[in-house]
């Protein structure tokens, strides 16, 4: 019987591949084929094959997530894509906020909606917030539109109509229209899209999906095709944004859910070791080549929310992107990965990124023509990263060209040594993802602070230790295949799905618990059939949770609900759990304040199987290093000759003692002084704080 | 290898304690945020937070979204310490107050300051600032007279005396305010996020084993201001003076600024602007220096944190009694829509300086939508308003920006505030009101080589047979952006009933039952003359519909053939007769 499953998750620069097999764990990295991600993905599959001796018929699933709808989206490399919307709101998606994302900066620019203005058109049509219809539908309204359309050769629509969530009537019959004159044109409705009160967001989201979903539909058609001719005859799933695996189809028709699936993965797989390691309280840390993802998991569960931005376009600032109302995994990513490049300011102080020199021309030392130092320059000079080692030894890193670019760019300017200098950047990158997790844990109420840190990613382990200092952070596990850490969590993360519908609701004598039920009864009807076509005969978990606020606030914050149906009790359930979550995320409780709900969601999820606990440490073994190397110490501010080890020689129960460091084909683990690290019985590596 | 020196170190690490007072002081910001309940400080971002050393210097504030509190706050932590040295101050002790002089600017406001303790010695100070949904009195309107009559005021105070809440103050403020639950929760949301940033100073000293701030506030005051005086010496000394004449309430208002640039720092003088105002568009001195202080930061030194060093270099005066520097016991309530113009009047000193640099003339103030209704709160029968629901809509809105050298100005765009609207679909779900039309303004963005931005329309009306409350505080429609170096003005604002009968750009205005509001929002001034704008921005415009066919060709003589693209024979015909 057919048991592998296989991960592939397309990045910038390589593509990973993660394959299961009896208990069995096989990695590998391909570099990344932009011009045809698909072809990156064979060969990757072909080399599992090759390496595992599986055949296509040994495979249950196979499970993508790819970058390709988000790289369009900031490439702007999208369909030639048109809106309708509610006369009188052409401009909506343009005029976004009304606000400016940099105070200071009177020549900043703002990001240009994805559909020009000259393909923006209204539609005679009104419904109010109830759903009432103010002006009905007038299907004459489109009679020149539909030409324009044809005649500028659209070949997406996006259709966003005001108060759709509350009456999708409207936006289903222009759909009709649509389909029916225009054949070939992809549809896409807000009310299906992202069914949720706040015009712009909404509306953003589904321009964003319409200008994704042809090249999105035609890509997995292509992967799908190609992989059936080689002979996979097992289920394709998508990796989404929300942590959960999708079908192929309903992956065509919401291309936007699977924008943010990388990142994802990565969560899912610190979410699992958190439940198998038993940890109730962790700080997922996600570093690659361009970002850091920082993410708070309590109780094995990541956080969910539907508010991400793509395609920031200004030093990664907030409000430079494109909002999207879409499921994900609450995180935050900094502009801080190996590439990111270091410069110093009218103030004399280092900033490290957000650009950055990316895998062309990369860090200075990979004398590839880069002049820029970076963190993975920094990492060189101060002893973490082993020039000769890198990548397993595929690539020979040039430690003479780190330092020229660290003199020129940091260490003149501050009249710093070369060796200060990288220190200073390092030192600096670290403090800004410190910070950056600080912020993000006190945006929800929580804290860092005595949590345990799982750190995957290629850059992660040299950096988690001196982070986890800055974070009072006395634990960090690193999995086994840390630097393929998303691919190995898509192989973990269940078939789910989402559905979000927006009904105001005050928590008064006008609550109507029957219309509520009606309305969950939809979402998962709605749900069942996208999940159940997934996961055939699967065990179904449903979540329920509202966003509520006090009235009158602006932000709401999400309440997990009891398993329906309600009767008249869940309006005083429903104000208790708000006044909970309230106090526990602010820390106080505002008596005497009505509560309203504005958005209610529904997550279905196929039952997965419990990680098994980890089982106990096995007896302590000694081990030799492999050799030794100068490293920096940031306490001491000193370099000292440490020892280095190979990790594939490490046997769970190995204990070393810092300063030391671990080093593996993909990345290197820093073990600071202060700190012991063990191989556990999974054989992944913990880091403790000992001093 | 050797290893670093200590100086290096030690440089190194003051980077480092001074960012993290930076992420410190945002993150005392956004714990207000998120818990604040007035629109205007969660969607506007209309509060502060920031760090001052004992003696009152400030160290940090967080970027918020109103450059209202730029340096008012900090100047708010002076005053106080005039009353309470810090020698006097016990641990646990919180004061407070809205006085509008001594804090940014209207009772609205209010500033909390906290005294951090660590092992039995105040280290620092914390003081944190933000906009309450309602203060008594008549409102956020500009129809009052004299303070008295704008709410209730509290001079500085304790707010907790060693740790325990003053329940007589609390107490008060309950009875004289609308909201009282939410204004009360606005209190310690302030009280809380100073207690916090003083929670994580402390863990800072710990980690860095240090005593006090000395050292790290030196390095950045000094840094901050040698960062500031090199912008400064980098500008043509000299002195510029700049007028600009706005709409104003009862009469126009002149805002005249003078502007002397020397090697120690800028001064800005206001002398020769009118005096103050009848009613509430008055503007105390401390939000003067606010906005005036930003507009010269934005172009001389925008990346210079804001602190006691940087600030120091840049001085703002004005004459008591004008309406830069009303005085009690002037009405202030809106001073919001005359203080936003003064980046613009600095911005033109700094034309007369620098040349081609700066923006033209833009909206510079919000244009809100800001409505309410039901019985007791419209003039009106209490008949017609027996059946009217209760509801109180306040949402942020903005017309074009000047044109930038070198690019258009921003359409809808709020400057020199930072504030986000709220969505057309929130607004009608939390009230009667339904929003016909909310999109850009065709021709209102003044011409130029590069074109103003566009101003919006709206309009609005009740779904329910009552009439409503509209309360305006518009400008800029007597008196258009202007823009520069042969640059057109930008379209001046209009608001009217659509049966046609005009509306005052200020004050409380009933609109009768039925009748719909039709607000035209300014566009900002043009930079250079219209027909050196490059053909294939106007034929884009002309595409997009941002300008009318007939404005291209008689404003930018540009002309376009039937595939939309630049007709070049007409078009230079055209120019050439110009």
């Amino acid at each position: 019987m057919a048991q592998a499953r296989l991960a592939a998750d397309i990045g910038g620069t390589f593509t990973d591949i993660a394959v299961t097999y009896r208990g069995e764990l096989y990695t590998c990295k391909v570099p990344t084929t932009p011009h045809a991600p698909e072809e990156g993905v064979f060969r990757g599959v072909r080399q599992a094959m090759e390496k595992t001796g599986l055949g296509p018929a040994d495979f249950a699933l196979i499970v993508h997530g790819t970058t390709l709808a988000t790289n369009a989206l900031i490439e702007r490399k999208g369909a030639k894509t048109a809106m309708l919307v509610t006369d009188g709101f052409r401009d909506a998606i343009e005029m976004a906020y009304e606000n400016r994302f940099e105070q200071y900066d009177i020549f900043l620019n703002k990001p240009l909606p994805l559909v020009p203005r000259e393909f923006r058109f209204g539609v005679t049509e009104r419904v109010d917030a109830r759903g009432n219809v103010l002006i009905p539908f007038v299907e004459e309204s489109l009679d020149g539109v539909l030409q324009a359309l044809r005649d500028n050769d659209i070949e997406s629509v996006a259709v966003g109509l005001m108060h759709s969530y509350a009456a999708p009537d409207h936006e289903r019959q222009l759909a009709e229209i649509l389909t029916r004159e225009l054949p070939g044109v992809l549809v896409s409705l807000s009310s299906e899209v992202s069914p949720e009160i706040r015009e712009y967001e909404r509306w953003s989201t589904t321009a964003a999906n319409a200008y994704v979903q042809p090249l999105m539909s035609n890509y997995l058609g292509r992967l799908s095709d190609e992989l059936g001719r080689m002979g996979f005859t097992c289920p394709l799933n998508l990796m989404t944004s929300g942590g959960g695996l999708t079908s192929l189809e309903t992956a065509r028709r919401f291309p936007i859910r699977l924008v943010e699936s990388g990142p994802a993965g990565g969560a899912i797989l610190a979410a699992r070791l958190a439940q198998e390691c038993g940890l109730d309280r962790v700080l997922s840390f996600d570093m690659g080549g361009t970002t850091a993802k920082i993410c708070l998991i309590d109780d094995g569960e990541p956080q969910h929310s539907r508010s991400f931005e793509v395609a920031r376009q200004y030093r990664f600032l907030k409000g430079s992107g494109l909002p999207l109302r879409i499921p994900v995994i609450e995180m935050v990513e900094i502009g801080a990965g190996g590439g990111s490049i270091a410069r110093v300011d009218a103030l004399s102080r280092i900033h490290v990124g957000p650009e950055s020199a990316g895998a062309a021309p990369g860090p200075a030392c990979y004398g590839k023509g880069g002049t820029a130092p970076t963190i993975t320059d920094a990492n060189v000079r101060l002893g973490r990263i082993d020039p000769a080692a890198f990548a397993g030894g595929t690539i020979t890193l040039d430690a003479g060209l780190s330092a020229t670019a660290i003199d020129t760019s940091v260490g003149a300017a501050l009249s710093l040594s070369t060796t200060d200098a990288a220190f200073g950047i390092v030192e600096v990158v670290e403090e800004n993802m410190a910070n950056a997790a600080r912020v993000h844990a006190v945006e929800r109420g929580k804290e860092v602070r005595g949590r345990t840190m799982v750190a995957f990613g290629g850059a992660a382990p040299l950096h988690a230790a001196r982070l986890a200092r800055k974070l009072e952070i006395e634990e960090v596990i690193l999995p086994v295949a840390a630097g393929v850490g998303s691919a190995v969590g898509f192989l973990q993360a269940p078939v789910a799905y989402e559905v979000v519908r927006s009904r105001y609701a005050l928590l008064d004598d006008s609550f109507d618990p029957d219309g509520l039920n009606a309305l969950f009864r939809e979402m998962r009807t709605e749900a069942e059939e996208i999940v159940a076509a997934a996961a055939p005969g699967a065990v179904l978990v449903e979540k329920r949770t509202a966003d509520m606020r006090y009235r009158g606030q602006g932000h709401e914050i999400t309440v997990d609900l009891p398993a329906g149906p309600y009767d008249r009790s869940l309006r005083d359930t429903l104000g208790e759990a708000f006044n909970q979550a309230y106090a526990e995320t602010y820390s106080r409780r505002i008596p005497g304040l009505d509560v309203e709900a504005m958005n209610w969601t529904l997550r279905l999820s196929a039952e997965i199987e419990a990680p098994a606990p980890c089982p106990p440490d096995p007896a302590a073994v000694a081990r030799d290093p492999s050799g030794m190397r100068d490293m920096f110490d940031p306490d001491t501010g000193v370099f000292s000759s440490v020892p280095v080890y190979q990790r594939s020689a490490l046997a769970p129960g190995a204990v070393i003692g810092g300063p030391a460091i671990i080093a593996e084909d993909e990345t290197t683990t820093i073990v600071l002084a202060g700190f012991t690290a063990r191989i556990n019985a999974l054989g992944y590596i913990v880091l403790k704080w000992e001093a | 290898m050797t290893g670093p020196s200590n100086d290096a170190l030690s440089a190194i690490r003051l980077q480092i304690m001074w960012d993290r007072l930076i992420a410190l002081v945002e993150e005392q910001a956004l714990t207000l945020i998120r818990t604040g309940f007035s629109t205007s400080t969660r969607e506007a971002g209309d509060l502060s937070a920031g760090i001052f050393d004992i003696s009152g210097d400030m160290l940090a504030q967080a970027v918020t979204g109103t450059p209202g509190h730029v340096n008012s706050m900090a100047r708010s932590v002076g005053h106080f310490l005039d009353r309470f040295p810090v020698d006097e101050m016990s641990d646990g002790d919180i004061f407070l107050t809205n006085d509008p002089w001594k804090g940014t600017g209207h009772l609205h406001d209010f500033t909390f300051l906290t005294p951090c303790f660590r092992d039995g010695r105040a280290v620092a100070l914390f003081a944190s600032t933000c906009h309450v949904v309602d203060i008594g009195g008549r409102g956020m309107t500009s129809d009052g007279r004299t303070i008295y009559e704008e709410g209730l005021y509290i001079p500085p105070m304790r707010f907790a005396h060693a740790g325990r809440t003053d329940q007589t103050l609390i107490d008060i403020v309950t009875a004289n305010v609308r909201e009282p639950v939410q204004v009360i929760g606005d209190l310690h949301s302030l009280a809380t996020c100073n207690d916090l940033a003083c929670r994580r100073l402390r863990e800072m000293m710990d980690e860095f084993a240090i005593a006090d701030l000395d050292r790290i506030a030196g390095h950045i005051l000094d840094r901050s201001k040698a960062a500031a005086l090199d912008a400064i010496r980098k500008l043509p000394e000299g002195v510029y003076r700049h007028e600009m004449r706005i709409d104003g309430l009862e009469s126009p208002v002149d805002l005249v600024a003078e502007m002397t640039i020397g090697a120690d720092g800028i001064d800005v003088d206001f002398t020769g602007s009118s005096g103050i105002s009848s009613y509430g568009i008055n503007v105390p001195l401390c939000y003067t220096e606010a906005y005036a202080t930003f507009g010269v930061k934005c172009i001389v030194a925008p990346d210079v944190p804001n602190n006691a060093g940087s600030l120091a270099t840049i001085r703002i005066t004005a004459p008591k009694g004008s309406i830069l520097n009303a005085e009690h016991p002037a009405p202030v309530s809106v001073r919001h829509v005359t203080g936003q113009m003064l980046p613009d009047v600095v911005f033109g000193c700094l034309h007369k300086a620098l040349g081609n640099a700066v923006p033209a003339e833009g909206t510079s103030c919000l244009w809100n939508l800001y409505a309410y209704g039901g019985p007791g709160r419209v003039e009106a029968s209490p008949r017609e308003l027996a059946d009217a629901a209760t509801f109180t809509v306040l949402s942020f809105h903005s017309g074009g920006t000047g044109a930038r050298p070198g690019m258009d100005g921003l359409s809808a765009t709020a400057f020199p505030s930072g504030v986000k609207n709220v969505p057309v679909e929130v607004t009608e779900a939390i009230s009667p009101l339904v929003v016909w039309r909310k999109e850009y303004r065709q021709d209102s963005g003044g011409a130029g080589t590069y074109r103003g931005g566009l101003g919006q329309v709206m309009e609005l009306s009740l779904l329910e047979d009552a009439p409503f409350a509209f309360s305006a505080l518009f400008d800029r429609i007597d008196y258009p952006p202007r823009g520069r170096d042969s640059g057109s003005d930008g379209a001046g604002g209009t608001i009217r009933l659509a049966s046609g009968a005009r509306l005052n750009g200020k004050g409380t205005q009933t609109i009768p039952s039925g009748e719909r509001v039709v607000i035209e929002m300014p566009g900002g001034g043009g930079l250079g003359a219209a027909t050196q704008r490059d053909p294939a921005s106007v034929a884009a415009d002309l595409r997009a519909g941002l300008v009318s066919a007939a404005a291209g060709r008689a404003i930018y003589g540009v002309v376009l053939n039937a595939d939309g693209d630049v007709d070049e024979a007409a078009t230079d015909a055209l120019r050439s007769d110009k």
